[in-house]
């Protein structure tokens, strides 16, 4: 019978295709609002995505997310080095400085400021530097005056012009000479990140007692994280978290305090129920529409669950059909954007989260469309068909 | 319009004792609605419907032609009286049993064809065989030869939208009888035919469908093919008015 329904379903290919596009439509909005929500909130946790070598991230007690640094004096780190269970700890600046872009730029020699998110890395073991070049060489950044910059940064810096080494940036009246070029996750703020030994860092930032951001541990081999984390937290007043502690701590700050969830589950919400309604109305109207046919074979000897396994088939069928649609959609979106250098959406995709929630989404939409049909076709007298 | 029947024979009694019956109706009686909106659409039926003939089941709109058949045919329980079918009462047949027992003895000739429009006259033919399970292969072949029956072994492909209304009507027989059903119920078979039509397929159905152990009901307005019937039930505000047999009926309308 799931060939008749099949049947029944394609015969009219206007409205099959209304009802698939439907669910595709909800399928993409939801998918694709939901994609951009995980992306930008993946980019206020760029750095830590970035940084996967230490275990631990310490910071202040009080900090709250990883762009509000309270600096804490250098002694910490040795607090920090002398905890049972702790490999090594290392020293990193992160912090917003003003950039001038230096007059070795045709395209921006006219003195202009721009942020760049400074990342100071330590000196000796370069934990915490980038780990995929586009250009240069990792140990280039041990160079005097050196520093990285990421590929949209320097994109940004200097626009429609060549990757190339050896030109100058101005942070805090000192001079940084660009010796790589590296790969970067987008930032939330879209700025440029660059890239230096800590002690040079330090020099780039503006003055202030305190510059130490976080420190950075490795656990030693058979000391468990959560454990040594404990035991930093204990042993000193910092507040010491697991590296994926420490990046949902930093999302989940962006989630209770902006209203960036707010408006993309308002949008994600909405294409739900837009989705629904349109799948929903159209497959119901479907069933209606051949309200004649279901009574028909119900007179001729189809049973009610027969005929309810043929509205969930067909129900099946527009229910992958529109998925598949909706994500391969919202897939080309991320992977047209991404082609095309759009920075706004740099570094989007659809995870598989979002696919599995946009599925469980659609089913919903599907099973709440062929709730509505197959009442109907339930209630069914089937002598209608003598009407 | 009123019609007025006549039979060369007169035989207002049942004489065929010996012709088994497919359908017995013993004071069957139906209401819709209740209390002031209440509706009395059968007033005590009294009828048996034998296998091996046709028997024409005619009155005036309104009068109860299609409740009768609806509750002949399995799909509309009476409110009281007792009905037979195929020797079986119908107050046995609930449920599945009611669905399977449709599917495997009762075939269906409805006055729009009811053809599914997707689906191509082979197709269509084919679906009471699919509900039975048949293999769609087995089935769409079976259905082909049955096609042939009625004269459209050319149009096995066709889609109903590119058939006549005749040419559709014919595949809706074909349909009701590719299961080899014990009865055959045809609602108003030529109302949507011109007379031509109308007459070829009265005669198809004539030819293919009565046969010994099948009963065949058909309700019409039409007293043009009342000559093809062999018994003829007139109804009259839920009532059955008179039963002729012997056939060769004429009709006169004035």
């Amino acid at each position: 019978m799931n060939w008749l329904a099949w049947k029944m379903l394609t015969g009219d290919r206007t409205k099959y295709w209304g009802i698939v596009f439907g669910v595709a439509f909800g399928s993409l909005l939801i998918s694709q609002q939901a994609s951009i929500f995980v992306g930008l909130m993946r980019r206020t946790s760029s750095v830590i995505i970035d940084i996967t070598t230490p275990d631990i991230w310490v910071l202040d007690e009080r900090g709250q997310n990883l762009d509000e640094i309270r600096p804490m004096p250098d002694s910490r780190l040795y607090q920090v080095r002398g905890i049972e269970g702790v490999e090594w700890a290392v020293r990193l600046y992160k912090g917003l400085v003003r950039v001038r872009v230096a007059n070795n730029s045709q395209a921006n020699d006219d003195g202009n400021f721009r942020q760049v998110i400074l990342v100071g890395v330590d000196d000796a073991s370069l934990v915490g530097a980038p780990r995929k070049m586009v250009l240069g060489s990792m140990a280039d950044i041990r160079r005097p005056d050196g520093i990285f910059i990421d590929e949209a940064g320097y994109r940004l810096l200097f626009p429609n012009e060549p990757l190339e080494l050896g030109r100058s940036l101005e942070m805090n009246d000192r001079r940084g000479v660009i010796v790589g070029i590296c790969h970067a996750h987008a930032p939330f703020q879209t700025f440029p990140v660059v890239y230096t030994r800590y002690s040079q860092a330090t020099q780039f930032a503006p003055r202030e007692r305190n510059l130490l951001s976080f420190i950075l541990v490795k656990a030693r081999e058979g000391i468990a994280v959560s454990d040594l984390c404990r035991r930093i937290n204990d042993s000193t007043d910092l507040q010491a978290l697991s590296t994926d502690d420490f990046f949902w701590f930093n999302i989940w700050y962006y989630i209770k305090n902006t209203g960036i969830p707010v408006n993309f589950g308002i949008t994600v919400g909405l294409g739900f129920f837009v989705g629904a309604a349109v799948a929903g109305q159209t497959f119901y109207l479907f069933t209606v529409e051949n309200l004649k046919q279901f009574g028909n074979l119900k007179a001729m000897g189809v049973s009610n669950w027969r005929l309810v396994g043929m509205i969930l088939f067909q129900a099946l069928v527009v229910g992958v059909m529109g998925f598949a649609l909706g994500i391969g959609m919202a897939c080309t979106f991320f992977v047209v954007t991404e082609a095309s250098g759009q920075p706004d959406l740099r570094g989007m995709y659809v995870p598989w989260q979002v696919i599995v929630i946009a599925a469980c989404a659609v089913s919903a939409i599907v099973i709440l469309a062929s709730l509505l049909s197959i009442r109907k076709v339930l209630v069914l007298e089937p002598a209608m068909v003598f009407k | 319009m009123q019609s007025t029947i006549t039979s060369a024979n007169q035989n207002e009694n049942s004489a065929q004792a010996e012709v088994s019956l497919a359908v017995v109706c013993r004071g069957v009686t139906k209401e819709f609605g209740t209390g002031d909106t209440k509706v009395q659409a059968l007033r005590g039926i009294d009828l048996d419907v034998p296998t091996g003939e046709m028997t024409l089941l005619v009155g005036p709109s309104g009068c109860g032609k299609t409740t009768l058949i609806s509750i002949m045919a399995g799909l509309l329980d009476p409110t009281a009286g007792e009905v037979s079918l195929l020797g079986q009462d119908r107050r046995d047949l609930r449920g599945n049993r009611l669905v399977k027992f449709r599917a495997d003895n009762i075939g269906f000739v409805f006055q729009q064809y009811n053809l599914l429009p997707a689906l191509t006259a082979a197709e269509n033919v084919a679906v009471p065989l699919l509900i039975a399970n048949v293999k769609r292969s087995v089935a769409v072949e079976r259905a082909k030869q049955q096609l042939e029956l009625v004269g459209l072994g050319d149009k096995v492909d066709s889609l109903p939208r590119v058939l006549s209304g005749g040419q559709q009507q014919r595949v809706a027989i074909a349909r009701a009888l590719v299961h080899n059903p014990r009865l055959l119920v045809c609602d108003e078979p030529t109302a949507a035919l011109d007379a031509h039509a109308g007459r070829r397929v009265m005669q198809l159905l004539r030819d293919t469908t009565v046969q010994p152990g099948r009963a065949v009901i058909v309700v019409t307005h039409d007293n043009r093919v009342f000559e093809f019937g062999d018994r003829i039930a007139s109804m009259t505000d839920g009532h059955i008015d008179n039963v002729l047999t012997g056939g060769n009926f004429t009709a006169a309308s004035h």
